[in-house]
């Protein structure tokens, strides 16, 4: 436990905040605040009760109030991490509700809740440790309330479900009503904490059903796009097309007099926005805005430009990290078969169902945002430094995002953009919505990359060589520069590295030359749900079924051959062969493809069913995904979160793809950046194949198998192997 | 001044004539269940019940619509969840981010009036709308059980 609050120590701005967001989102649900499916519909309460420390409130009803630092997207992360606090506080599961912290309350109570970073699959697994003893200290303090006021050993009451029991005696009571004494305990020395056995679980680890679905089915869950203030005001924005671009002059006279209008204001030196009464109003006026950019050097990049120096970069001498063992080019050079292939990947965005939005209320004092983040933290410091005010004096109002996938984590450019506004406009609250065109032209973009693998097998067919170049843009070198040391970023070969634990390479090749070289572009990338381990295990996994096939083998047992010293890497790849029957006969016309990788702590693998018709129609029929993430805390959200890389990764594989043209992404809606549909969605079977032995993430590790198991397929089904994504592009037949 | 029949309820609001029909309910109506995700009739966000047809209300232009129009947002679907597809919505545990759900469900409700146990391929033409969290697997599986779970009020209700 890293430091347990003092109770009854309840910050004054918390209470503010549940009062004034559940008036500001028009009596709804306050936010972040959400009660167990079933009372669904009860009267929103507010978050009074006992605070026994900084994670568990609990009211006189013997309602228990988790509070929740981490994002929700989507992922499930809020249900699990109250699974696992309910689990050690040994509460009534049906009681739970949850509510989420604020970065500022963080702030003032030094941090008490930890990071509130929601990103890398991290949610659940860097935190698990600490929610867990905070769920325990709160259990034994509820205890010792009752203990004290029998004037009995504490060592003589059971608890279950929140009932307090001394057999002895014949007493019992509830979490309820000893929840104000319980506050006033001092809380228990940390090294007297002992967590549960996972094997003894029984609210944790079992597929329980999310605590925040209610409001999702009636309209009433208040998104940071619903946000509704007191006088508020909508802005529209338009950044410079060209990435680099700025704002050269703009003509305000053009649409003075437009219904609504208030202000046309600069952002900052390549934004523009409208403000308005309305956001459609705002919309239509900056649409009918005649603007000049100075576009820069950036205008003069094209999608082949890009190709073309990352193609260079497959050969080029110097290189940006790798890793390497025993000589690969020599044993290529001397083996019986040579195989190589180049592959390539585009830039992929985000595409979130809900744009990017920000509503920002900014005085001469104070300054607050209401806003979907994976990062509330880094939105904490955006603002601050956007409208010049320290930190203390800025409050972040959390909003569950309408999808995140990396795309709200660590810029927090929005933020920015929307405080500047405010900035500009004392008191006045503004809500600035982008449109899915401007979404679609300023993500940070999935980087593009290409890589070349050469191989060389010996008469027997065994992999002897292994030359691995990746050469892409660097997320790195465009938003952490600190990552890259000497010129070497190793983050771009994500899924390959030697160190277990995180994202380890699962093969064991006797000579092994892995290197990236560093080919970065005007275009912004970042992080994207799985980050590197989409490109790296579809070039890893469709490069060594290409091997085993020169080899004449079946691709599970030249796999297999290959991993005897990852022995978990492989028991996932037999859990998932086995469950989709690997071998067993198919119907006429469907073939199969299989891959491994690991990332995010997690092994995974996948088999694909596919088949291709005479006119080159791919269907993907079936789909069985294997995951070891250490503890499940949830399978059953475990499952949906598979399910849902599935459908992520499929959308990316058939459709993903932003060219670049005069400098610009030339997709802009959905229309041109198509996204799978439920027609396309095959059948999935998640098989949990945890191992209790360490902790792994759960949102990102499948997603990268997904890609190479369906190529490997295709390959399979049309004898011809696919190097380049997306499938839109190919001709299969 | 444009008279509205939004759940019901006449609503008299002030916008242009091209003010889409999603805005007018978000933003003069006040209702923000239903979602913005793309203008441009791609997404299904914006799904609505037009005169009982799913409608993706961001094409439809306010000056188009009569006053004499029913339309149902995912507010006026029922009045306490009760509609089957909300109740088995919850049964399958379907939503992950929950942006897209009301148009999923203002969907799947409009499919259902017409075809009220529809095939996977009905399932499958019907049920367009964009979902990037990927509840496809359990959309289907919930469209089918909202049909069960439907016909069982209906028997229910034959032999009271």
């Amino acid at each position: 436990m890293k430091k347990l609050i003092r109770p009854g120590v309840r910050s004054p701005a918390r209470r503010r905040f549940i009062v004034g967001s559940a008036a500001a989102a028009g009596g709804g649900l306050a936010l972040g605040f959400h009660l167990p499916f079933g009372e669904a519909f009860a009267q929103p309460r507010t978050s009074a009760g006992a605070e026994i420390n900084a994670w568990v409130v609990i009211q006189p009803d013997d309602t228990c109030i988790i509070r929740i630092a981490r994002s929700e997207m989507g992922q499930g992360t809020r249900t699990g991490l109250a699974q696992l606090v309910a689990e050690e506080l040994e509460c009534d599961w049906k009681k739970v509700a949850t509510d989420s912290i604020t970065p500022g309350q963080n702030l003032a109570r030094k941090r008490a809740w930890g990071e509130m970073g929601t990103g890398g699959s991290r949610g659940i697994r860097t935190s698990q440790d600490y929610v867990r003893r905070g769920g325990a200290a709160a259990r034994m303090m509820l205890l010792q309330a009752a203990a004290d006021q029998w004037k009995v050993p504490v060592d003589e009451l059971t608890v279950s479900n929140g009932v307090i029991e001394h057999a002895a005696s014949k007493r019992r009571t509830t979490y309820g009503k000893v929840a104000a004494a319980a506050a006033k305990v001092a809380p228990p020395d940390p090294k007297a904490i002992k967590l549960k056995d996972p094997k003894t679980w029984t609210i944790a680890g079992k597929p329980l059903n999310r605590l925040d679905t209610a409001d999702k089915l009636n309209g009433s869950k208040v998104f940071a796009i619903d946000v509704k203030l007191p006088g508020m005001l909508c802005a529209a924005i338009k950044s410079s097309p060209v990435f680099g671009g700025t704002l050269a002059s703009y003509d305000e006279a053009k649409i003075t007099g437009r219904p609504g209008v208030k202000r046309v204001l600069k952002v900052n030196d390549n934004t523009i926005a409208v403000v308005a009464d309305t956001f459609w109003h705002a919309k239509t006026a900056l649409d009918a805005l005649p603007i000049e950019w100075n576009e820069g050097e950036g205008a003069a990049q094209t999608s082949a430009t890009i190709a073309d120096r990352l193609q260079e970069g497959l050969t080029a001498t110097a290189t940006n990290g790798g890793r390497r063992n025993g000589d690969a080019l020599a044993a290529i050079d001397k083996a019986a078969k040579k195989v190589e292939a180049v592959y390539s990947t585009p830039f992929l965005a985000h595409a979130t169902m809900e744009p990017m939005n920000c509503t920002a209320r900014i005085t001469a004092d104070r300054a607050e945002a209401w806003v979907a983040t994976q990062n509330s933290e880094a939105a904490l410091a955006a603002l601050s430094e956007a409208s010049g005010l320290p930190l203390e004096k800025c409050e972040i109002y959390r909003h569950d995002l309408g999808g995140g996938f990396g795309r709200r984590g660590g810029a927090q450019d929005y933020v920015r953009q929307a405080a500047a506004i405010a900035k500009q406009m004392p008191g006045v609250p503004v809500k600035m919505i982008w449109t899915r065109e401007e979404d679609m032209s300023h993500d940070f973009y999935r980087p593009i990359s290409q890589c070349r693998m050469v191989a060389g097998l010996d008469e027997s067919g065994a992999l002897v060589g292994l030359h691995v170049r990746v050469s892409g843009q660097s997320i790195n070198a465009f938003s952490n520069p600190a990552g890259v040391v000497d010129g070497k970023d190793m983050r771009q070969l994500q899924g390959y590295y030697e160190e277990a634990g995180d994202a380890q390479l699962g093969y064991t090749v006797p000579n092994l030359l892995i290197e990236y070289a560093m080919r970065n572009s005007h275009v912004p990338v970042g992080a994207w749900r799985g980050v590197n381990t989409n490109q790296n295990a579809v070039y890893m996994e469709c490069f060594i079924d290409e091997a085993a096939r020169a080899a004449g083998r079946d691709p599970l047992d030249f796999r297999r051959a290959l991993m005897s010293k990852h022995p978990k890497h492989l028991a996932v790849l037999n859990a998932a062969a086995e469950k989709a029957g690997w071998g067993t006969p198919l119907p006429a016309g469907v073939h199969r493809g299989i891959a491994q990788f690991m990332g995010y702590g997690s092994y995974s693998a996948a088999v694909a069913e596919v088949s291709v018709d005479a006119q080159g129609k791919l269907e993907v029929h079936r789909m069985v995904l294997a995951l070891n993430c250490g503890h499940a805390v949830n399978p059953a959200q475990i499952a949906a979160q598979v399910e849902g890389s599935v459908a992520y990764g499929l959308s990316a594989t058939y459709y993903g793809e932003c060219t670049v043209a005069n400098g610009r992404i030339v997709e802009q809606n959905f229309d041109t950046y198509p996204i799978l549909r439920l027609a396309e969605m095959p059948k999935v079977e998640t098989v949990i194949v945890p191992t209790h032995d360490f902790w792994g993430g759960v949102g990102e590790p499948t997603i990268c198998v997904v890609a190479p198991s369906v190529l490997n397929a295709v390959h399979a089904a049309t004898g011809k192997p696919v190097r380049s994504l997306p499938l839109k592009n190919v001709k299969l037949v | 001044m444009v008279k509205l029949n939004v759940n019901n309820k006449v609503y008299t609001v002030e916008a242009e004539p091209d003010t889409p029909l999603l805005w007018v309910i978000r933003e003069q109506v006040g209702l923000t269940g239903t979602k913005y995700g793309c203008g441009v009739a791609q997404c299904g966000a914006c799904s609505v019940h037009f005169n009982g047809q799913v409608a993706r209300s961001c094409s439809i232009p306010l000056g188009s619509v009569k006053p004499t129009d029913r339309i149902v947002t995912i507010e006026g679907l029922s009045a306490t969840s009760s509609n089957p597809v909300q109740r088995a919505w919850a049964e399958v545990d379907v939503p992950q981010c929950g942006y897209c759900q009301s148009g999923q469900i203002m969907a799947a409700a409009a499919l259902l009036r017409k075809t009220p146990n529809p095939t996977d391929q009905e399932i499958d033409e019907a049920m367009t709308n964009i979902c990037r969290c990927g509840t496809y697997q359990r959309i289907r599986t919930a469209v089918h059980a909202a049909a069960t779970l439907a016909q069982a009020s209906a028997t229910q209700k034959s032999k009271a």
